[in-house]
């Protein structure tokens, strides 16, 4: 008894831990008065009006969404062919562009950050817009590998030897078989990488923090001159948005087993 | 069926993602490591150089200090994430897939969170005007409102925050697949679940914990901006440092040669945690 | 010719070899069999028939064409999986018409296709149906039917009834050999189970540890089996070693045994399948073909009594119905009758 008890404060502690700050922001953004204070005074919807009624929220929130779809497409695009050479052919070296493409995810983000910053530098793009593009793209592609070489791996082989019999070619395997069954592995990988995009601001800001202004970068700038309650609303967005995205993964994939666990839920 | 590669097609798939990641992240990184030896000019950016005058300067004390909280900051983050996480991820492996798929939606959400918007949202839970001291206020637990961040409290804490949901994802695998008899047969042998979790999952899982330990250290390593939102100047870490040089000093050498230190460290620690991961999976 | 034939076929993983060198002709039209243990190569002979693996050494022609090296989608057979392999994001119609879909054979005659091998598997209307509702037995019908699809020269079957409870795979062993016989088709079924075999082959290939040991009919791989393999294999049988010691006769322990097709000279090898062996009571007679014994145990199974005898030191086991039971109780002791023409003489293994 006393043990289920200590359980739930111990849950309940964490619930709390893990839900204040965004409870906090979220009280904020209803806020009526423009001064940052809690529990809110009034309640009002204005400051969500504003992420699409003033200029500059606006743009801020079109190049951060703009971004993060074709980041994460670009990210889905080198992923695949990647993935997709790993899970066909017996070939030890491509191990090597593997840790390639799981690495910019290991390693600090400051460090991603500052190479694509040399980069650009030395490139003569530093500043345009597609660069962040780019950067997002290579910086994120470790989900979408990560989500794609499970779904390779839960593709039952003698499928694909069904298919070669029945006179399918490789090509004819990879469109008929292979895509539609591993498309949930393409949607999640690039749901991860569109929300993670969304958010990044270190990468985004090296590559082209003094020219295009994504949310976060916004939110970083705004910051330093002081509080305006369209940070909460657009914080709240932010996590609506994650939410929604992973619960459409959890709701039409398996998320526990994207997330590494057996499917022990079969037998229990 | 796996075969070898033979035709050109074969390979060109993979030369598309081998050479973007070349191009986009190899080369990147070549660059800077360049860079961290090329010579600064004051006024302008940088010139080809091969001086080692970025790498003498860890030798100063200023570094040292900033190196040494660094580290001793990542190592806290990482004990206080595990700790916590540990045990929450045991129960959570342990609850139906619902409530798991629940708080794994939930976990995901705050861990894509921008640093920036945690940041945000700690540093207005700590605040005077709206934060939980005007709970303490009312509760009659303080007299009047106060400010609790800047400190190392609050930078503590946001980054814990931001480990957590990571801490709690690279623990899950290990812990859902633990088998469940093992704690079954524990308990059928008279120990307490307290004393059975203790005794027989921690054991069973210490190469995993040192994997994590080591995973999330390099994660909170890589923090670079709640140092910056919830502490002092006196707070900042190697990776702020490196984004203030790169970016307010416009000292890319620096900033560089900092960076190449900072793989090393990240690169050789992830190696280590991949060897206890391996030797875990082979026992 | 006509037919399809292994020419000196070899396959090696690596180090192991799967399957020795073999040479094999399967005649066309023909329902046969590659039984054998798990492990012994049968399946990985298919899978070099389907092309799925490649041969290390050896040829494989069919009809006097060279095949070895066609790739598996160019070779047009039809292939029955293990685990069915059906795929799961297709209905059942859309599974049966895969091979005509990629083909480019257009909508209507897939329809009339799909239909058409419906009613041959006895699944009619079935077409609509997502294969995650369907039944086992089902799944193996619209299996069995997309491997038809393309009126394949060649049906191959790789384990196709494992999945399958007890009494729904007799059935259906029964009705497969039907639907074979009907399309006349040449088919290849890997098994490991024995009585499937004798029920569907005109041809069985026993196998073991990548080595051919007997092809022929089941009723001759029964009764004159070729190699203590193969008689211990099929069915129980009792294996007496003893020596030549004149025409047609071979000493044992415990006495002579008369069998046809003894070699001159030299130790051979018997195979006496236990139905055959007739026990009396007493040891009377010590004639060749008879030795004396004792009864270890008898165990009653209703439709057949089991004797368990001793023979010289030796096991020996001996079936026979109630009618024909003698009046015998454990510890007696017994002639054991061993006719000539159930003795088998086998050759190296």
């Amino acid at each position: 008894m006393i043990n289920t008890f200590i359980l739930r404060l111990f849950l309940g502690a964490i619930a709390l831990f893990m839900a204040a700050p965004l409870a906090v922001v979220a009280g904020v953004s209803f806020n009526e008065r423009k001064s940052l204070s809690f529990p809110p005074e009034g309640f009002s919807l204005d400051w969500y009006a504003q992420i699409f009624t003033e200029d500059s929220w606006r743009s801020a929130l079109f190049n951060s969404v703009g971004v993060a779809v074709g980041a994460s497409s670009l990210a889905v695009v080198v992923a695949f062919p990647l993935a997709w050479f790993l899970w066909r052919f017996h070939a030890p070296w491509a191990r090597i562009v593997q840790v390639l493409g799981l690495a910019p995810f290991i390693l600090p983000p400051v460090i991603t950050a500052l190479g694509f910053l040399s980069f650009w530098t030395t490139a003569g793009s530093y500043g345009q817009a597609w660069t962040v593009v780019i950067s997002h793209g290579i910086f994120f592609v470790t989900l979408p590998l990560v989500t794609l070489t499970l779904g390779f791996e839960a593709v039952d082989d003698s499928l694909v030897e069904a298919a070669a019999t029945m006179g399918a070619d490789d090509r004819t395997i990879l469109r008929t078989i292979i895509l539609p069954l591993i498309l949930p592995y393409i949607i999640s990988g690039m749901a991860f990488a569109f929300v993670l995009s969304l958010n990044e601001y270190i990468v985004a800001y090296m590559a082209v923090g003094f020219t295009v202004e994504t949310l976060p970068i916004k939110i970083f700038n705004s910051l330093r001159y002081g509080y305006t309650p369209t940070m909460a609303s657009v914080t709240v967005l932010f996590v609506a948005i994650a939410v929604v995205v992973f619960g459409l993964i959890a709701r039409f994939g398996d998320l526990p087993r994207l997330l590494g666990a057996w499917r022990h839920d079969d037998d229990s | 069926m796996k075969i070898k590669p033979r035709t050109f097609s074969d390979y060109a798939t993979i030369g598309f993602p081998a050479g973007m990641l070349m191009v986009f992240f190899v080369i990147p990184f070549g660059i800077m490591i360049a860079v961290s030896f090329f010579q600064r000019v004051q006024g302008a950016f940088y010139e080809p150089a091969f001086v080692f005058d970025n790498y003498a300067r860890f030798l100063t004390s200023f570094f040292g200090g900033i190196l040494g909280f660094s580290i001793g900051l990542a190592a806290l983050v990482a004990v206080v994430s595990v700790l916590l996480a540990f045990p929450f991820t045991y129960i959570l492996t342990r609850m139906t897939r619902r409530t798991q798929v629940v708080w794994l939606v939930f976990l995901l959400s705050v861990l894509s969170l921008s640093e920036v918007l945690i940041g945000f949202g700690w540093s207005t839970l700590l605040s005077r005007t709206a934060g939980i001291s005007n709970l303490l206020v009312a509760l009659g637990v303080l007299d009047k409102p106060m400010s609790l961040s800047p400190s190392f409290g609050a930078v503590m804490t946001g980054m814990v925050y931001q480990t957590f949901p990571y801490t709690v994802l690279v623990l899950f695998p290990a812990l859902s697949r633990l088998d469940p008899s093992l704690v079954e047969v524990a308990r059928t042998l008279g120990s307490g679940p307290v004393r059975s979790f203790l005794n027989v999952v921690v054991p069973a899982l210490r190469n995993s914990i040192v994997s994590t330990l080591i995973m999330v250290f390099v994660f909170a390593l890589g923090c670079y901006l709640l140092p910056q939102l919830l502490g002092k100047p006196s707070h900042w870490t190697l990776s702020v440092l490196i984004t203030d040089q790169a970016i307010y000093q416009s000292n890319m050498p620096f900033a560089a040669a900092m960076a190449v230190f900072l793989v090393l460290v990240s690169l050789s620690l992830v190696a280590i945690s991949l060897l206890y991961g391996k030797k875990e999976n082979a026992a | 010719m006509s037919g399809l034939v292994f020419e000196s076929i070899v396959k090696k993983f690596g180090e192991f070899t799967a399957v020795h060198e073999t040479s094999l002709t399967i005649p066309q039209g023909k329902f046969v069999c590659l039984l054998g243990p798990s492990g012994c190569g049968k399946t990985t002979l298919l899978r070099m028939i389907a092309g799925l693996e490649a041969a290390t050494a050896g040829r494989i022609l069919l009809d006097g064409d060279d095949v070895t090296r066609i790739p598996t989608h160019k070779r047009d057979f039809g292939m029955v999986f293990q685990n069915l392999a059906l795929f799961p994001h297709l209905t059942v119609g859309e599974n049966i018409a895969y091979p005509l879909r990629i083909r480019g054979v257009s909508k209507s005659d897939c329809l009339a296709a799909v239909k058409r091998l419906l009613d041959l598997v006895q699944l009619p209307d079935m077409a609509g149906r997502p294969v995650s509702k369907l039944s086992g037995g089902q799944k193996q019908r619209v299996a069995i039917a997309r491997a038809l699809a393309l009126e394949p020269k060649l049906f191959l079957l790789d384990e196709p009834l494992s999945a399958l409870d007890a009494k729904l795979r007799e059935s259906m062993q029964i009705e497969l050999k039907q639907l074979q016989q009907k399309l006349g088709i040449t088919t290849i079924v890997v098994t490991h189970d024995q009585r499937e075999a004798m029920t569907m082959a005109d041809l069985v290939v026993v196998m073991s540890q990548g080595k051919v040991h007997q092809v022929a009919p089941p009723v001759e791989i029964y009764r004159k089996p070729k190699d203590a393999f193969v008689a211990d294999f099929i069915g129980s049988t009792n294996l007496i070693s003893g020596r030549i010691s004149g025409s047609g006769k071979l000493a044992v322990p415990g006495g002579t045994l008369l069998a046809d097709d003894l070699p001159a000279t030299g130790d051979v090898t018997l195979s006496v399948r236990p139905e055959n062996i007739r026990v009396t009571a007493g040891s009377g007679d010590n004639t060749p073909g008879c030795l004396a014994g004792e009864v270890s145990y008898i165990r009653d199974l209703g439709a057949s009594i089991e004797m368990y005898l001793s023979v010289a030191g030796q096991q020996i086991t001996a079936i026979t119905t109630p009618s024909d039971r003698p009046d015998i109780a454990a510890g007696d002791a017994v002639s054991v009758h061993f006719p000539k023409d159930a003795c088998v003489v086998l050759g190296d293994a």
